[in-house]
């Protein structure tokens, strides 16, 4: 069986001949292909599905598509388990396991419910008025239990699983929605040689002419989408989609479009994404997105059994499926009538009751033909059942319609009620249309626009099938000719519909005398009539406030159902007109996306690229730990044996002190500059003097921003007079040549200069400690190495077996040091030739750490010193500082602030009892006993372990440093208590007259 | 996301630009003596209108050339792009 509650008709899209089994909560049920969980739930008698957010009211289904906000579930189990989907948007596969959320232990017996009967501690604004007190209750008492009851669905703790997709795509014309005016834009852009997409939510195209009883031309509707359907498919300048969400519009005309790829797939095939997201750029974009059927507001209007009147309709049309046996039809309109009608066509018959006096209309006669009781005049006061409605209390109203004269109970299983229409604007609004409220419509429609977005049909305020047709294909037409001026024309067909009379600007009806039951406006928030009353006597008047401090229309549910509502009941309390009253901000996305979609293929070591350098095999051979260093991988430090990552620092940093070691630095910043002006570029983006520097020679160079501050530092080589290699730090690299084509382009574009990066031409090997001139003269024994013909910040270029070399002589370590230059394809032959020559002096290799070992020991600064706060003087580079010239930052200097010799400058810091190391970021004081706020006096910006001292070294920034050295202080790290006394010393801690680099 | 018109590669996706602040603004010329108020109102202080902005961006992952657009700051609506030798 695939339930009871099915139609006699079989003109609807289910596939009867493929049974499809599922369970929910646990229980076994059957449906057919091409049901939705809802359509199969409500085909098997289920209607409770739920837990409403706040009070765990028990809820049912209330629509048939996205403006569902109620029936939330939880999808699947494991890693592939998914929280908070709309059952009314699931299609059932073998085997789908579903289950109710925000209830415990079970959906018919939910403990939270209790919130429902202590309801009065609950109202709107609860958050903000209980569980204030005592303040320090609410982080450990309050927000726990209160996450607890008020969760939603479970979000799943493993990785997920599923492959999830981007796509760009580019167009004329983007037609949202495949109603019958979205049909007819389309098929008039197409035919008008227009690129054209079409967007479909469901998985079925046709929007309401599925459910509605019209002819176009001589074809029923559904007839004629499916024709247009298969026509638009088999042109090849447009792209139709199902299953397929525009949820957000964005500036210059960027939608984004959510599509549900394989969901619907039993076994979809291995690499076939779940879902994917399409960025949509179009010239035009035609929205035609329908328009979303209201509640009435009534006496616990919430019970499971209660829907929409379209959803109901359709759930018979499309679905096949019975809401229930015994229904109530209760509208303020006509079009609730199709219910009516085709429930009598399944031989049910309906009970109507009307708000209006009488109706004319074409639908209502046809209902009285049929002879269905209607009780115009009339409203549901109340409902009774509690897990299920089982009967209406219904009331004739007084000519004032504040009371009732009369009360009645009808017995029924379902309520299919209509408040009128409200149009879907919720991508105008994003798209920054200024809307303006129909008074005939009693809704806000598109008015001004802002960006390429044209609405049509129902979600302009259409709604006649002949106008949504006229309009689509005049919009359509008119459009795409802007782009493609061919002129050709789509006739557009005749059609037929039943017609209507105005609706009742009546919603909310009175409560029964002496009873208070809830009335809902907005169920997915559980935001009654009563909380907006609250509001308004607590002084809430703008409606963006009364939104917030109720809740009403936020989250996933965006306001689908209930934002007009809402907005009328505001505005009859401020006794104002809804356009004065406003309406709230429609924010994409207009229903929830998956963040696997929003993520994409951007996962693992997908997130963001990898920088490979050219020896990158054999550190991984040689067991590499490798760091991060932006999007490059460099080598932390390579353990041996047992070896903790301190003990290997330690030796790689050692064995450079004492033998040699080589240092993978092809990552550093290289930018070639050339051109008659370089040496002048040069002398105003560095702080120094360039002009003299003689050719083969490497100069240091500090380059400050604007406001005076150390922006880089790097060394530089003028390979020819007007040829130089400029240097930057890794994390810099990008900044700098962004930094020199701005003053070149921008700035100063009468200096002849050309930049480039050249960061990845070459591989670079740093050899260094006091055996690297032997080895550098083993491997290259034709070039003189002694210091008279090779001094330090020298640069001999030569080769090595054919390859190119360019060797410079400088040192980052401290320590004698040259760095080998490659063109890249040649760096690793050149890595394992210098390993092999190094063997005898006890060459390895170090990483990072070690490097910053190195630097530190010796005073050098690195980025924790260079962190935009520091001027020269700062960094005891102030001899770096041309007096002669001018250059970028320097009027800066001049500034009183950076002036001052109180500043915080570069000092070196060593623990009092030589053992305790420092961390990275302690604050330096005077007393670390003394009461807050303790004075800071300065930080530590970098610490290591001394490989010369054999004790723990640091350095940092300390107010009026050069003047303390010698002091005591504390360095404190009061989130983790931690108080060392330091001693300050000279930041220049080993070697610090600098004579090793100079042997 | 913006499309910005870059005036040698055409339309491209705002990712990829960077934005490089008020293109109004001049900066004195190296060696020149300038009040420390007049290199303050370089360095520090921006107008922050709401509405039409001159502004330069930099096609970074493009051709490298810096351009000026006038966009609008409350619309992002972007009315023109420029050449830094051509008006406007």
């Amino acid at each position: 069986m695939s339930g009871t509650f099915r139609t006699i008709s079989e003109n609807n899209t289910l596939d009867k001949s493929k049974v499809i089994n599922f369970t929910f909560n646990g229980d076994s049920f059957q449906g057919y292909e091409g049901d939705t969980l809802a359509s199969a739930l409500i085909a098997n008698g289920v209607h409770l599905v739920g837990r409403s957010f706040k009070y765990h009211r028990p809820r049912g289904f209330l629509g048939v598509g996205v403006e569902e906000p109620n029936a939330m579930v939880q999808l699947h189990e494991g890693d592939k388990s998914e929280p908070n989907i709309m059952a009314t948007e699931v299609e059932i596969t073998e085997g789908l396991k579903a289950k109710s959320q925000n209830c415990w232990p079970s959906v018919k017996f939910d403990i939270g419910e209790v919130n429902n009967i202590l309801k009065r501690f609950f109202p709107a604004g609860f958050y903000y008025k209980t569980f204030m007190w005592p303040k320090s209750f609410w982080m450990k008492v309050y927000e726990p239990i209160i996450r607890k009851a008020a969760g939603m669905g479970v979000a799943p703790i493993k990785p997920d699983p599923d492959r999830y997709e981007h796509n760009y795509e580019h167009c004329d014309v983007l037609v949202v929605g495949s109603g019958p005016s979205g049909l007819a834009s389309a098929l008039a852009a197409a035919n008008n040689g227009a690129r054209v997409i079409l967007a479909e939510d469901k998985a079925h195209f046709g929007g309401s002419l599925l459910t509605d009883n019209v002819t176009i031309g001589n074809k029923s509707g559904k007839e004629w989408a499916d024709e247009t359907i298969s026509y638009l498919k088999s042109l090849p300048n447009v792209i139709v989609k199902n299953r397929s969400q525009v949820f957000g519009y964005y500036d210059h005309n960027m939608t984004v479009m959510f599509e549900r790829v394989s969901d619907h797939i039993h076994n979809p095939d291995q690499y076939m994404p779940r879902q994917r997201l399409h960025y949509i750029r179009a010239a035009e974009v035609i929205i035609s997105t329908g328009s979303i059927e209201r509640p009435l507001s009534f006496g616990n209007n919430d019970r499971p059994g209660i829907f929409l009147a379209s959803a109901a309709n359709e759930y018979m049309k499309v679905y096949g499926t019975l809401v229930g046996k015994k229904p109530i039809i209760f509208t303020n309109n006509d079009s609730a009538y199709k219910a009516a009608i085709e429930f009598h066509k399944n031989n049910i018959k309906s009970l109507i009751i009307d708000t209006r006096p009488s109706s004319d209309g074409e639908l209502v006669k046809e209902a009285q033909s049929l002879g269905l009781v209607i009780k115009f005049n009339s409203g549901i006061a109340d409902v009774k059942g509690r897990l299920k409605v089982t009967s209406a209390i219904v009331g004739k109203f007084n000519s004032d319609k504040e009371s009732y004269a009369s009360l009645e109970e009808f017995e029924c299983d379902c309520i299919c009620m209509s408040g009128g229409w409200t149009p879907t604007v919720h991508l105008s609004s994003q798209a920054g249309n200024k809307l303006k409220f129909d008074e005939s419509l009693d809704a806000f429609v598109p008015n001004n626009k802002r960006q390429k977005e044209t609405a049509v049909g129902a979600a302009n305020g259409s709604f006649t099938l002949n106008q949504s047709l006229a309009e689509g294909f005049q919009v359509g037409f008119d459009l795409s000719n802007s782009i493609t001026s061919n002129n050709k024309n789509t006739t557009v067909p005749t059609s037929n519909e039943a017609s209507f009379q105005p609706h009742d600007k009546f919603w909310c009806m009175p409560l029964p005398k002496g009873k208070n039951p809830s009335r809902f406006i907005d169920f997915q928030n559980d935001v009654a009539v009563s909380d907006i009353e609250l509001a308004f006597r607590e002084g809430f008047r703008s409606i963006e406030h009364v939104k917030r401090y109720t809740t009403l229309g936020m989250a996933g549910d965006q306001g689908k159902t209930s934002n007009l509502n809402g907005l009328q009941h505001v505005s009859n309390i401020q006794k104002k007109i809804v356009p004065e009253v406003g309406h709230t901000t429609f924010r994409p996305p207009y229903t929830p996306v998956t963040i696997g979609t929003i993520v994409g293929r951007e996962v693992g070591n997908h997130f963001q690229p990898s920088r490979k350098t050219p020896t990158h095999e054999w550190h991984v051979t040689n067991n590499v730990v490798f760091t991060n260093a932006g999007l490059w991988l460099r080598p932390r430090y390579y353990p041996r044996g047992s070896e903790t990552m301190s003990d290997a620092v330690n030796r790689e940093a050692l064995n450079v002190r004492k033998n040699v070691g080589i240092c993978d630095v092809t990552s550093l910043g290289k930018i070639d500059i050339k051109g008659p002006d370089a040496a002048e570029l040069l002398n105003r983006v560095y702080t120094n003097a360039w002009m003299k520097l003689p050719v083969g020679k490497a100069r240091y160079g500090v380059m400050l921003r604007e406001d005076g501050m150390v922006f880089d530092d790097g060394t530089t080589t003028r390979l020819s007079e007007n040829h130089f290699h400029m240097t930057t730090t890794t994390a810099q690299a990008a900044n700098v040549l962004s930094h020199l084509e701005f003053y070149l382009q921008v700035v100063w574009p009468e200096l002849k200069v050309n930049v480039l990066s050249t960061t990845e031409q070459w591989s670079g090997a740093a050899i260094a400690g006091p055996k690297s001139r032997d080895l550098m003269q083993k491997l290259f024994p034709k070039v003189d190495f002694s210091t008279e013909n090779f001094p330090f910040m020298g640069l001999v270029e030569t080769e090595f077996e054919g390859i190119h070399a360019k060797l410079y002589r400088i040192s980052f370590s401290g320590e004698l040091a040259y760095e080998v230059n490659v063109e890249s394809n040649h760096g690793l032959f050149m890595w394992n030739e210098i390993m092999k020559a190094g063997e005898e002096f006890g060459i390895q290799p170090y990483g990072t750490e070690a490097l910053a070992t190195l630097r530190i020991e010796m005073g050098h600064v690195s980025g924790p010193e260079l962190d935009g706060r520091a001027v020269p003087y700062d960094l005891g580079l102030q001899g770096m500082v041309s007096q002669k010239k001018d250059f970028i930052g320097k009027r800066s200097l001049e500034k009183d602030a950076f002036v001052n010799p109180l500043r915080q400058t570069l000092v070196g810091l060593v623990p009092v009892d030589k053992k305790t190391k420092i961390p990275e970021g302690a604050h330096l004081v005077e007393n670390d006993k003394a009461s807050l706020p303790n004075p800071k006096l300065g930080h530590v910006s970098s610490s290591c372990w001394s490989v010369e001292y054999n004790n723990p070294f640091s350095i940092g920034v300390l107010k009026d440093g050069k003047n303390k050295i010698g002091q005591q202080l504390f360095a404190v790290y009061p989130l983790k208590d931690i108080s060392i006394p330091v001693e300050v010393v000279s930041s220049h801690y080993v070697d610090p007259k600098g004579e090793r680099v100079r042997v | 996301m913006l499309e910005i018109k870059c005036p040698y590669c055409g339309k491209r996706s705002q990712n990829e630009f960077a934005y490089g602040g008020d293109a109004t603004v001049k900066r004195p010329n190296l060696g020149e003596e300038v009040s420390t108020k007049d290199w303050d109102d370089f360095v520090y202080y921006r107008d922050n209108p709401r509405g039409k902005h001159t502004e330069y961006w930099h096609h970074v992952s493009g051709c490298r050339q810096w351009f000026k657009a006038s966009r609008d700051t409350a619309t992002h609506e972007i009315f023109n792009t420029s050449s830094l030798e051509e008006e406007l």
